[in-house]
């Protein structure tokens, strides 16, 4: 890419605006249209105090970010040990372990939220009607994105050697995970835990189809009465998710993709040493 | 037979916004010579590979072949024919159709282009192969394949850009002995870069040693081996000792010995000769002042290590037969051998 | 053996979460397309076949099958854009970062940036209808299949981005350079190398964006609030009320119907970013 023309700069000019026009208007219209005063004119933040204002929006919120606080949680304690121990002593598991992570990918959450209906039944039974029940699906739902996060960082270690260094120093499973593993694989883990909290942030078909009132869920139902509101809801939860992988990327600034595409390096060649030490 | 034309790099400079990748050079390469650019990474060899191609663009300075000044042509219409260090066959393509590539380009009809093709698959031994895939080589298949690839357009240039570097160390002593067969019976003016001086020297009409974007000498191995012009050429180039010598008139006193001080050394005074190992003699000698500290066996040859009576350590070369008879401890005398060494400034 | 059993217990969690909470919600919605109330019937699956259900179906294989393409074409050519970017220019990561957060949100959010747009009292709505008079949101398009088609595409061109930019970066510099060193010209070998190594990663990706649209319900769901012009809305309709044609348990057969189709689509998606992944990587 070395000789770019004027007229190839100005063609990717023109769609870098036509591009940027598109996305980003609707983000500017959501800012305005949530900070207008639809009776008298002019400005007004009415809409953006709703959010903690309006007791069953600012209750819904609550219950959201808490569901991806204990999404994310429930998804680290399961995911990291299993991939781990499959890496370590169940190597045949893992085929096994990837397609039942990628499949969430295939079948829709809505299909999930109807054959979910009996499932709930008894979760509602045992551990009450909260929307915070709706962590067991959720974490379903991640998984396919979690995976690869945390396959990705697993890869990129040695975790055969590491854990058995640290065993071989006396350290129990537990301590080998969490002083020697998670360590290393901290970026993977912030990865799998921020996309896992803007997708729980942004998921309505299934607790909507079940009944729970989490923050989609009632930007809908205010949606209907008051526009602005909502929006300013939408805004705020779009923008949050963009500064969560932002300070994400980052974070993780540096680390360059596994299986880089660079050519191989050198090998070390026989007669190049120069000289016998004096 | 040489059919391949001149070509001419005049005073080439690479400039990036700090960096000097290239600083004024200028090499001439005779048609049908092999020259071999050797130098370590970031000198400045694989610019002037990539600036010759059309790949980069030089700074200032020009480029002809034939006569014809490229500097300005791109790199699509320079007829040369390159060959990559990794991974450049098309892998949606097989073998004989990256061969035919070339000619695809320069609108050959398919008959024509095919048979081209498997002569050049046949010149470099891969015929069986022709229907294969890319992943489906090994390395060194690939390369070969690559060779043919370039050659297969007739190009007035060969280039190739290390590509040896990749291969496994016995796969990389076939294929140089290959390439180098195969450009002879071809004839192309040929620009073969490397880091590998064993590599350069054994398939290079000339080599030119380069450090950091300049060229530090240009001659044929033997004499690059013999009578290395600077320190850096004598450092990379082959095995040394640094034995404290004393220049004065031309000549250095070292080991007992006095030889011709190589022009490039320093005038006069004390400093360090670079040595090469297959110039030191070593002869048991109950009264000796050095004594032997080991002795390593490498198949053929052995190298016999001795410390002298300053403290310094001298490794010598010579036939196995002859390094038997000396075992760690022994007392001897190491002398050096009539050919000139070039001295360079103690503490370098 | 008892190795093999002991080696499999830590697995368990992880294995329990899925069974319950994916398993049997899918094979629930399976065995009762064809079993209503424990008696094995075909009468849910006939309703599929219903002229609401085909309309539904037809309606969304359409907005699918378009967002897709229009997907797949403009965001190829933003994946383009992105990645002939200097690697570590902010703008490039921050464009990245935007389309992953873009592609996941989906749903509810982009109905109410679309509202705010172009929706009645949308901010585009407003200015043009000052500026030049037109009414942009008239008819209330925005509520029906062409407006669908606008705001999916907005989440379905950062997905194209998230997943074509890897083939994109798996072009190797080298062919480009082995191709214009053997003589090709920018058309020659964008025509001869570029072109025939993406087209499978660029069919597998519209493949993969038409399964995702297919799937989608948020957005559609937050938009229109009666009628079930596309599948996805026709299982809401059937959820909600369970008067919908008179069956209970209508649903499962449409969510089984809605299986069907993703799966037949990821397998195809599968086995052409197989022949990507070998190529490209």
């Amino acid at each position: 890419m070395n000789r770019t023309s004027l007229g190839g700069k100005l063609l990717r000019g023109v769609l870098w605006v036509a591009f940027g026009l598109f996305f980003l208007f609707p983000l500017y219209a959501m800012a305005d249209f949530s900070t207008r005063n639809l009776l008298k004119g002019g400005r007004t933040l009415q809409a953006w105090k709703n959010l903690v204002q309006d007791d069953a929006l600012y209750q819904a919120i609550v219950i959201s970010l808490l569901l991806a606080v204990f999404t994310v949680v429930l998804m680290l304690v399961i995911l990291v040990p299993t991939m781990i121990w499959v890496r370590l002593r169940a190597p045949w598991a893992k085929g096994v372990i990837e397609f039942l992570c990628l499949l969430p990918l295939t079948i829709p959450a809505l299909v999930i939220v109807v054959g979910l209906r009996n499932v709930y039944l008894w979760v509602a039974y045992f551990l009450g009607e909260s929307a915070l029940t709706l962590t067991f699906v959720y974490v379903v739902l991640v998984l396919p994105f979690a995976y690869r996060a945390l396959d990705g960082a697993l890869s990129a270690i040695d975790l055969k050697t590491l854990s058995e260094a640290a065993r071989s120093l006396g350290a129990g499973w537990f301590a080998t995970i969490a002083r020697v593993v998670v360590p290393n694989i901290w970026s993977g883990i912030l990865s799998a835990a921020f996309i896992s909290i803007a997708v729980v942030l942004g998921e309505y078909t299934i607790a909507s189809l079940s009944g729970f009132q989490t923050l989609q869920v009632q930007i809908v139902l205010i949606g209907k009465a008051d526009g602005p509101t909502s929006v300013a809801a939408s805004l705020a939860v779009l923008v949050f998710g963009f500064v969560l992988l932002l300070v994400l990327a980052l974070l993780t600034r540096g680390r360059r993709r596994t299986g880089a595409i660079d050519a191989a390096v050198p090998a070390p060649t026989t007669a190049t040493q120069s000289g016998v030490p004096t | 037979m040489t059919n391949g034309v001149s070509v001419e790099l005049t005073d080439l400079t690479r400039v990036y916004g700090p960096v000097k990748a290239l600083d004024g050079l200028t090499l001439h390469i005779e048609p049908g010579e092999l020259v071999a650019l050797l130098g370590p990474s970031g000198c400045g060899k694989t610019t002037a590979l990539r600036i010759l191609a059309g790949l980069d663009e030089a700074t200032s300075g020009s480029v002809s072949v034939g006569g014809q000044d490229l500097t300005k042509v791109p790199a699509n219409k320079r007829d040369m024919g390159m060959v990559f260090q990794a991974y450049s066959l098309f892998p949606h393509l097989t073998v004989v159709d990256n061969v035919a590539f070339g000619l695809k380009m320069r609108g050959k009809d398919k008959g024509d282009r095919l048979s081209r093709a498997d002569e050049m698959l046949e010149l470099v031994g891969l015929t069986a192969h022709r229907n294969k895939y890319a992943s489906e080589l090994s390395g060194g298949q690939q390369q070969r394949v690559a060779l043919a690839r370039a050659l297969a357009i007739q190009p007035r240039v060969l280039l190739l850009d290390e590509p040896l570097s990749a291969l496994d160390a016995k796969v990389r002593v076939q294929l140089r002995d290959e390439i180098r067969r195969v450009q002879l019976e071809v004839g192309t003016t040929t620009l073969f870069v490397t880091h590998d001086q064993e590599e350069a020297l054994a398939v290079a009409d000339r080599v030119g040693v380069m450090s950091q974007g300049k060229l530090e000498q240009l001659a044929a191995p033997a004499e690059l081996y013999a009578n290395p012009a600077t320190p850096f050429v004598a450092e990379f180039v082959g095995l040394n000792n640094k034995v404290p010598a004393e220049v004065s008139g031309g000549q250095a006193k070292l080991l007992g010995s006095s030889v011709p001080a190589l022009p490039g050394s320093i005038s006069s005074g004390a400093g360090l000769a670079m040595v090469r190992p297959e110039s030191v003699t070593v002869t048991a000698d109950p009264s000796g002042t050095a004594s032997v500290t080991s002795v390593a066996f490498l198949g053929p040859i052995s190298r016999v290590f001795c410390t002298l009576a300053d403290g310094t350590v001298v490794g010598a070369q010579m036939a196995s037969s002859a390094a038997r008879v000396f075992s760690p401890g022994d007392p001897v005398t190491v002398g050096v051998e009539p050919t000139g060494v070039l001295v360079v400034e103690a503490g370098g | 053996m008892g190795r093999r059993i002991r080696d499999t217990l830590p697995l368990l969690p992880f294995l329990a979460l899925v069974t319950i909470f994916l398993i049997v919600p899918t094979v629930t919605v399976i065995f009762s397309a064809f079993f209503a109330d424990g008696v094995f019937s075909l009468e849910r699956i006939t309703a599929l076949f219903s002229d609401t259900a085909l309309a539904a179906l037809w309606k969304s294989v359409l907005l699918s099958g378009s967002t897709a393409i229009i997907g797949a074409v403009l965001g190829a050519v933003l994946a383009w854009l992105i990645v002939s970017s200097p690697p570590t220019s902010v703008v490039r990561r921050a464009v990245i970062s935007l389309c992953s957060v873009l592609a996941q949100f989906g749903g509810v959010a982009l109905a109410f940036a679309f509202l705010a747009t172009i929706g009645l009292n949308g901010v585009l709505t407003l200015w043009v209808q000052q500026v030049f008079g037109w009414n942009l949101a008239g008819s209330g398009w925005l509520y029906s299949l062409t407006g669908l088609i606008v705001v999916y595409t907005y989440f379905q061109i950062p997905l194209m981005v998230i997943v074509f930019v890897p083939a994109l970066e798996g072009l190797r510099e080298q062919w480009r350079e082995a191709a214009v060193s053997l003589g090709a010209s920018r058309v020659q070998y964008f025509r001869e190398v570029a072109a025939p190594l993406l087209t499978p990663a660029f069919l597998g990706s519209a493949l993969l964006l038409f399964a995702n649209a297919f799937a989608a319900y948020a957005t559609a769901a937050a938009l229109v609030s009666q009628g079930s012009p596309i599948l996805p809305l026709l299982i809401r309709a059937a959820l909600t009320s369970e008067v919908v044609l008179g069956q209970s348990g209508f649903a499962y057969a449409l969510a089984l119907e809605m299986i069907v189709v993703v799966a037949v689509v990821m397998v195809a998606y599968n086995l052409l970013v197989r022949r990507t992944a070998r190529w490209l990587k």
